[in-house]
Parts: structure tokens; sequence; C-alpha cells
């Protein structure tokens, strides 16, 4: 039973791992997208754009994929129940990424202006909207999800999907949104020069100045918004439905873990702590550091959510008894050892190989370079 | 409740989804190691012409490629959106190969894929076919992942229900992987993979041979599809009969199915080559038989009997009876789990819970303890797979592929003699038979999934009961979507496709032939790149 209970934790944390690696990788490839229109002003600079992030965006975007998988292996419940309940917020997610392939894929392959041009806006797409989406879903997440389930555990919602695109998740989703343009724009910035480089640095100002700001607002949002608390529940170590707790609304609920244990503050000073020496270090040229700070802002960001909204996942606002927590969605004893067995194997190989990836595609992207390979993007 | 036309919509979708993916799955995994073996020669022999070899059909994998992660995207969501409740259902057991996959195998292609593609000028020889092996075993892992998580749905192993969380969860991992259904299928299918990637290469490079262009080229490609196509093609053969007989031990009813056994015949029965079969009358309108062969090839004894499609359904009927007790006592026990008596009646009949669920769906208020026989007779009825499809989809596959063991059998014989070439009416079939492998693999998987109905997880969980409850709206809404995206993907990727075989390899690489570490291709000063080599 102990054992149950820290498999658990740690579950709940290798997500935030994943949802974290997600929003810098993936997060990094869309701020590039969104900025691709912005920062790239010829065709050339364009391609030198994509040219950066070309040998990593795939490798990156299984960042997105295991954030899927884990969720669906070690949270089945909550895999279900989301991403059916947020039934068009997800076709509207997926569909402006599986565009995405194809826009880095295709775009370069005919000289035709209108061609590209057409793929241009297509990853301006596949980059803004998924990010917002992403940021969204997290901030619907404090204000609770219309959802319930029957005694066989189907899950039903009864919301409008015009609902999930509330004030909150749309606060949300444009810290999401901005700090990937942070993140694309340090990216750029660490392999270009000239022009592109400087617009690329006004862009990391850019969404590092919105990002604090938001955060900030959002923060304040939160401490006068209902929470959610658990009444009674059964022993979170052991096996059990979300039918069989009870859960209360209470103002500024989302605050109780902060208020219960102090030292978590430091996360949230860990997210403005990134945003802020972020922005400094792209001003002072120094992108490899804005870059690190960048992901730092993410997990701090990340981590904040996480820590206020523990041991919630996905609360249900039409039926908050039945809301979705760590204890009571996750997968069961068994599964979890073995995934963690697998997590443990590959996690540091995956570091190891992706970190010698980026090491061997080093150096400044160069538009004659560009130009002169028909490999290239 | 579930809306019943929202689950056919949902089975429409994800069918068309599937089998999208899956036109672009099959050359990923066998081009890979075609495109490892190429550049394998390259630089074991330094003949520049494997280098020049790799990197054309490279392009070619690599706009292919493109498409099959996006499609793949699609599936990966597509359990969550369209079948929550299989997904919380079974995601315990389910979900863990997917994740393992991402784990494994897409971390690994994808990040190599980008230096395979990026990397020529940055990395050594060695180097860089180090990368493309790695492409090519993260491809087929990705296989193997993925129909592990399929096996399980074929054949349910390493998995109970537990009453206490209302879901099947993990007992054994070991059975989980090492299911022989899975295993079966990762050998077939991959090996399908490597025998469509062999006709993809063979066609196109007899294309250029029968207009005379890139002859050198073309004739070391056609050689080595030729050879890599026969062995895949007599192994599929081959492991499509030992996934014949491993799944017909897991699925009776897929098998019948397959065979249209109606009735039980005694040992050694007769083998139906081609048949009409009636499913309201339940016997075949006509059939051509040879006596004797079915048994043996089946069961590979003489005196096994192979149980036919009415007994099948017999038996179905009294299991559906014993199952509805354990649903009973499952919905007592979900307000109260720790009933004695109700845990009791779940554990003696737990064995039928599926085909309890099976009947629900017929039962009054979906309360299976208001099911009339009349019921429980449907339900039966339904454990029957559509025969008719079954029986034609399997003999057009198995038809195919005898008809690509003949062709692979004259292009070795040519090829080996080294006079394809002349052979121009060989050269003018070989391109045709591009389309063949794409249509076996696509009427595999109807044979797969069709025989699995009416199931998701066989004999445990009802494809009826598997789907979200959403309205019928939102389900025309995403079939709108994706018919209307994945329509214009074909045709971009079609015309992408034909446009760079007709363009052929680039007859003047820029880059030079002896890779220089940090620099060169999109990353070096603009002056190693003007340097061009000569051929
Ligand atoms: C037998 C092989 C096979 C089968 C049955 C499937 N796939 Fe697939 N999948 C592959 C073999 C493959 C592959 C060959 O590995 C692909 C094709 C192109 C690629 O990038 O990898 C791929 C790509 C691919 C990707 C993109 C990976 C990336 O970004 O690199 C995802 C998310 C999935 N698949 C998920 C699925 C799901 C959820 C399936 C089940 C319904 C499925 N695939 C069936
Ligand atoms: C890529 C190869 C695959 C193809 C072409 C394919 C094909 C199909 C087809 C034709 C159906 C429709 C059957 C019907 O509803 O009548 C189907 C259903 C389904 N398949 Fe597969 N399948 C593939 C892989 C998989 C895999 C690997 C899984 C599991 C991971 C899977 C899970 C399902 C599910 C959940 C359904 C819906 C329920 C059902 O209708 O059976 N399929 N698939
Ligand atoms: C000629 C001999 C062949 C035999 C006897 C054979 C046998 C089978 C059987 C029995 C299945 C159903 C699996 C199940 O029970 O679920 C199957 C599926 C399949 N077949 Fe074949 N097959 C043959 C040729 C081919 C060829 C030539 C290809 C493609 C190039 C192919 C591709 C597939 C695919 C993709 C599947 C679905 C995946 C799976 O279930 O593994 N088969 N085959």
């Amino acid at each position: 039973m102990e054992a149950y209970l820290i498999l658990k934790v740690l579950w709940w944390l290798l997500l935030g791992v994943l949802l974290m690696g997600l929003a810098i990788m993936v997060g990094m490839d869309m701020g590039v997208g969104t900025l691709l229109r912005y920062v790239g002003r010829t065709d050339t600079e364009r391609r030198v754009a994509l040219n950066i992030i070309g040998p990593h965006w795939d490798g990156n975007q299984v960042w997105f994929i295991l954030g899927g998988g884990a969720i669906f292996a070690a949270f089945p419940l909550i895999y279900g129940t989301a991403f059916s309940g947020l039934y068009v917020v997800m076709l509207l997610l997926l569909w402006s990424m599986i565009v995405r392939p194809l826009g880095f894929e295709y775009r370069s392959k005919l000289p035709s202006a209108g061609w590209r041009n057409a793929w241009d806006w297509t990853l301006f797409i596949s980059g803004f909207l998924p990010m917002v989406i992403y940021g969204a879903a997290i901030g619907n997440m404090f204000r609770g999800v219309p959802f319930h389930f029957s005694w066989d555990m189907t899950s039903y919602y009864t919301g409008s999907f015009i609902s999930l695109f509330n004030p909150f998740a749309i606060l949300t989703g444009l810290l999401s949104l901005s700090l990937s343009i942070y993140m694309g724009g340090a990216m750029l910035m660490g392999r270009s020069e000239g022009a592109l480089y400087e617009r690329a640095r006004s862009a990391v100002a850019f969404g590092g100045g919105v990002a604090v700001v938001l955060f900030t607002i959002g923060g304040v949002w939160v401490a006068n918004m209902q929470g959610y608390q658990i009444v009674t529940a059964p022993d979170p170590g052991t096996a059990q439905t979300p039918l069989q707790q009870t859960v209360t609304l209470a103002d500024g609920a989302w605050l109780g873990n902060f208020r219960s244990h102090a030292i978590l503050w430091l996360v949230p000073a860990l997210g403005y702590a990134g945003m802020v020496l972020g922005v400094l270090a792209a001003r002072t040229h120094k992108p490899t550091l804005a870059w690190w700070l960048g992901a730092l802002a993410w997990i701090g960001v990340i981590g904040t959510a996480g820590t206020a909204l523990f041991p919630f996942m996905m609360p249900s606002s039409s039926n908050p008894s039945q809301s979705l927590t760590v204890w009571n969605s996750i997968s069961s004893e068994l599964t979890l050892s073995w995934m963690t067995g697998w997590a443990i194997v590959f996690v540091p190989l995956i570091l190891w190989y992706t970190s010698w990836a980026f090491y061997v595609m080093r150096g400044k992207v160069k538009g004659e370079a560009v130009e002169a390979d028909d490999h290239a993007y | 409740m579930i809306n019943d036309t929202v689950v056919e919509l949902s089975r429409w979708q994800f069918a068309a989804t599937a089998l999208y993916h899956f036109l672009f799955v099959p050359l990923t995994l066998g081009l890979s190691f075609m495109l490892a073996a190429m550049e394998t020669v390259y630089v074991t022999t330094g003949k520049k012409i494997y280098r020049d070899m790799t990197m054309f059909w490279g392009k070619l994998f690599l706009i292919n490629f493109a498409l099959g992660v996006a499609t793949g995207l699609t599936m990966e969501f597509e359990f969550g959106t369209n079948w929550s409740f299989y997904s919380s259902f079974v995601g315990d057991i389910f979900g863990a190969p997917l994740a393992i996959e991402g784990l494994m195998a897409f971390f690994m292609e994808s990040t190599f894929v980008g230096l395979m593609a990026f990397g020529w000028q940055r990395l050594s020889k060695g180097q860089h076919l180090i990368v493309t092996y790695l492409v090519a075993l993260g491809s087929n892992l990705s296989a193997l992942w993925i129909l592990v998580a399929n096996g399980f749905m074929q054949d349910p192993q390493g998995a109970s229900f537990n009453p206490v969380t209302m879901r099947m969860e993990l007992t054994n991992f070991a059975a989980l992987i090492f299911s022989h259904d899975a295993q079966a299928k990762f050998v077939h299918t991959s090996i399908a993979g490597y025998v469509t990637a062999a006709i993809f290469v063979a066609g196109i490079s007899a294309w250029y041979m029968l207009r005379g262009k890139h002859i050198e080229l073309a004739k070391r490609s056609f050689r080595m599809a030729a050879l890599f196509g026969v062995l895949a093609t007599a192994g599929v053969i081959t492991l499509g009969d030992a996934l014949g007989f491993v799944g017909g031990n897991a699925q009776p009813s897929k098998l019948a199915a397959m065979e249209a056994m109606w009735q039980t015949e005694p040992a050694p029965a007769p083998f139906n080559v081609a048949a009409w079969p009636s499913q309201s009358e339940q016997r075949n309108t006509w059939a051509l038989q040879i006596p004797y062969v079915l048994t043996p090839l089946l069961t590979h004894t003489l005196t096994k009997e192979v149980p036919g499609i009415q007994e099948i359904e017999a038996q179905a009927a009294q299991r559906i009876k014993n199952g509805i007790p354990a649903v009973e006592a499952l919905k007592v026990l979900s307000s109260d789990p720790t009933n004695a008596q109700a845990l009791a009646q779940f554990k003696a009949h737990e064995k039928d819970l599926g085909y309890g669920f099976l009947v629900k769906r017929y039962a009054a208020n979906q309360d299976v303890s208001l099911a009339t026989d009349a019921d429980i007779a449907k339900a039966a009825k339904d454990t029957i797979p559509e025969v008719a499809a079954i029986f034609w989809t399997f003999r057009i596959m198995v038809a195919l592929g005898l008809i690509m063991l003949a062709y692979f059998i004259l292009a070795v014989i040519y090829t080996l003699r080294n006079n394809v070439q002349n052979q121009r009416w060989f050269l003018k079939i070989a391109p045709w038979m591009i389309p063949v492998p794409f249509l076996a693999c696509e009427t595999g998987w109807l044979v797969a999934e069709l025989g699995r109905q009416p199931w998701t997880v066989y004999e445990m969980l009802p494809t009826w009961m598997s789907a979200s409850s959403h309205s019928v709206g939102y389900m025309v809404f995403s079939l709108t979507g994706f018919v209307l995206l994945y329509s214009v993907f074909i045709a971009v990727e079609m015309y992408l496709m034909v446009k760079f075989i007709r363009q052929g390899p680039d007859e003047h690489p820029h880059a030079p032939a002896q890779p220089q570490t940090g620099s060169g291709g999109a990353y070096a000063p603009a002056g190693v790149m003007m340097k061009r080599e000569e051929n």
C-alpha cells in the first residue's frame, strides 16, 4: 500500500515532467512557427528559421506524443474523460498539429511563392493554435469541467464547446502562447545572424514581458477563485474510483497547498526568475542562457499549476464529488511499476541522444548554405 | 446511453483513419531497412552510386514519412476522443505498450530521422550509417509495440477485470508482451512492410530502365529490391500461415468466418477456395471446395476439429446467460465495493462478463436482469462477424501474396542473369505492381479487425460499449474534418511523389563525398557548398 502511494505520486511528478518537456521542446518549435512570418521577411530568412529547428522538430514532437501516451497508460480515466469531453477543442488541436509535419517537409519542395506562402500560414496556425489550446486546457482544470460518471464508469460531458473558452482559460492560453514565442525566439537567436537575430531578440523580450504580466494576473485570479477540496475519500494509497469521495468548493482553496507548505512558493518564484532573468539575458545577447532560463520559466509555471491543483487533476464542475484526482484516476500498481522500470532505462537514454543531436547540428544556419542544399527545408 | 449511430460513425472514422495511416506505414517500415542496406554497401565498398541511391530513395522516404507521422498523431488521439470508455476500461494494460512505444521507438526514430536528413555533412560515414540503422530499428520497434497493443485486443493475455476499480488491469506483463498473437502479428506485418518497399523500389527502377534513364542506379536498386523482395514475400506467406494458426486458436469465430465454415465438419474438413456466404441463411450459396485440405491447413494436424459458426453461436448463447449475473453483481459492487455476496457472485461468473455486456445492448433499459431469450439470441448472433467480407478480403490478400511471390521469383531470375533491362514486358508490369502490396496490407487489416467484431477486446469488451458518449453532430463534424484534410493530404503527397520520381536522382549532387565534420550542408560556409563533385 505504501509502495502504491509512492508510485502514484511519482507518476504525477513524471507526468509533470513530460508536460514540461512538451511545453519546452514542442513549444519552442511552435514559437518558431508563430514567429515565422514576423522574423522571416524574405523566403531565405524563413527557410533559415525553418532549418534551425528542421532536424529537431520531429524528435521534439515525441514529447507531445509521450505526454498523451503517459496519460493513457498512467491515468486512463483522465485520458478517456478529458479527450472525449473536450472533443471539439481536441480536434482543433489535433488538426492544427497534423498539418505541421507536412508544412516542414513539403514547404520548400516546390519553388512557387503561392505554395510556400500557403505552407507558411499553415505553419503559423499549427504553431499558434496548439499552444493556446494547451494553456487553455490547463486553465480549465482550475475552473472544473462539467462531466460525471454512470455506475459503470462511462463518462458524460454536459458542457458546451464555447464554455471552454472562458476568460480564465483564454488568459492561460495566452500565457502559454507567450512563453512559446519566447522559446522560439531564444532558439532562433542562438542559431541565426543579422536581421533575423534582431527580430528574434525582440520576440523574446515581448514574449517574456507579456508572460510576466499574464502570470501575475493569473495568480491573483486563482487566489480569488473557488477551488476544490476533498472532504472524505478512501485512503490515497488504495485502489478506488471517483464514485467514493465527497468534494466541496471553497474560496481560495487552490492556495491551500501553498499555505500549508510555505516552501512551495519557491515554485512560482522559479517561474518569475526564469522569465525576468531570461529577458535580461536576451537583451545582453546571451541566447543559450535565455533558452535555459525560458525552460526554467516553463518549469515554474507548470509546476505552479500542478502544485495548486494537487491532488486534483480534472475537477468536475457539475458533480464535484466525482472529480478526478491523482488517487482515483491512476493505473494499477503493477502497471505503474513496469512503466517506472521502462522510464528509468529510457528517459536518460533519450536525453542523451537528444543532446547529441543538438550538438551535432550546432552553429549558425546561413542563408546561402540553405539555398544550396537540396536536402534542406 | 451510447447512441448506435455514434458507435457506427466512430467505427467508420477509426477504420478510415487507421487504414489511411497504414497507407504510409508499410513503406516506412521497409524502405528504412532498404536505405540502411544501400548505405551499408556504400560505406563498405565506397562506391558513390550507393550513396546517390541512399539519398534519392531517402528523399522519397521522407515525403512518405511526413504523412506517416501526421496520420499517426490522429491514431494516438482517437482512442481518447472517440473510444473513451474503451480507453478507461483497458488503458491500464493497453496504454503501457503505447507509452513504451513512445519511449523506446518514436523518440529514436524521430530524433535520428532528423540527423539522417540533415546530417550528411556533419557526421562521419560510419556515424551516418548508424543513424540510418537507428531510424530503421526505431520504426520497426514502433510496429512491435503497437502490435503488442493490438494483439491484446485480439487475444487479451495477462490481464483481468478488477471489480474495485471497474476496469481491466494488468496481471502479467510478460504474458502481455509475449502473447503469441502479438508476436505473430508483428513478424507478419513488419515483413509485409518490407515487401511493400521492395515492390516500390523495383517498380520505380523498372520505370527508369524502360525509359533508359538513370540506368546504373535503377539496375542496382532493382537488384537489391528483387533479392529483398523474394525473401520478404516468402517470409510474409510463411508467417501469414503461422498467424492464421495462432490467431485461429485464439479467435475461433474469426477463423470460421475466414473459411466460411457454417457447420463443424468431421476432420479432415474440406477447404473453400471460393464461396458465396449468406449471413442470414447461415450457409454458402455455392462453394468451390477441395476435400480434406482445411484441417491440415489450419490446425497442422489431420484430426483436430475446426468449430463451425453455428456451434460457436450456440456456445455464445450459453456464455451470455452465464455472464448476466456477473454484470448484475458489478452494479451492486459499484456503489458498495465490499459487498461479499456480490463479490462471490461476480467471481463465479467472471469469465463470461464480456458476454453479459454483449446482451446489455438489447435488454430493456440496458438492464441485463431484464434480458429476454430473444435478446440473448440477438446478442449471440452478434458474435458472428461479417462472414462474406472476411472470407473475401482474406482471399484477396492471399492471392495478392502469391502473385507477388511469382513476380519476385521472375525478378530475381532476370536480375541475376543481368538482363532485366531487356525484358520490356516485365518492366512495363513492374510499376503497376506498386499498389498491390498496399492493397494486401489494407485487406489484411480488414480481416484482422472485421474478424474481431463484435468485440474491441476479444470476449471482454463489446465494440458498442467502447465508444464515447457523444452526440451524432460531433461525430459528423469530426468525420467531415478528417475527410477534407486527408483528401488534401493524399493529393499533395501523390503530387510530390510523382514529381520527384519523374525528376529522378540528382545526377550532380552538391555535397562532397568526403564528409567534413562540423561543416557543410545547410550549415556550411558558402564556399564549401560550391565545390562540385566529379561523378
Ligand atoms: C505495424 C505498424 C504500425 C501500426 C499498426 C500503427 N503504426 Fe503508427 N507508426 C508506425 C507504425 C505503425 C511507423 C512506421 O513507425 C510510423 C509511420 C511513419 C512514422 O513516423 O512512424 C508511425 C507513426 C505514428 C505516430 C507518429 C510518430 C512520430 O511523430 O514520429 C503516432 C503517434 C502513431 N504512429 C500512433 C499509432 C497508433 C495510436 C496506432 C494504432 C491505432 C498506430 N500508430 C498504428
Ligand atoms: C494501422 C493499422 C490498422 C488498420 C488499418 C486497422 C483497421 C481497422 C478497421 C478496418 C476497423 C473497423 C472495424 C469495424 O469497425 O468494422 C478497425 C477498428 C478498430 N481498430 Fe483497428 N486497425 C489498425 C490498427 C489498429 C491497432 C494497432 C489498434 C490498437 C491499437 C486498433 C484498434 C481498433 C479499434 C479500437 C477499433 C474500433 C472498434 C472497432 O470497430 O473494432 N486498430 N481498425
Ligand atoms: C499469402 C499468404 C498470406 C497469408 C496466409 C496471410 C495470413 C494472414 C492472416 C491469417 C491475417 C489475420 C490476422 C488475424 O487473425 O488477426 C493476416 C493479416 C494481415 N496480413 Fe496477411 N497473409 C498473407 C499475405 C499477406 C501479404 C502479401 C501482405 C502484405 C504485403 C499481408 C499483410 C497483412 C496485414 C498488414 C495484416 C493485418 C495485421 C495483422 O493482423 O497482423 N499479408 N494475414
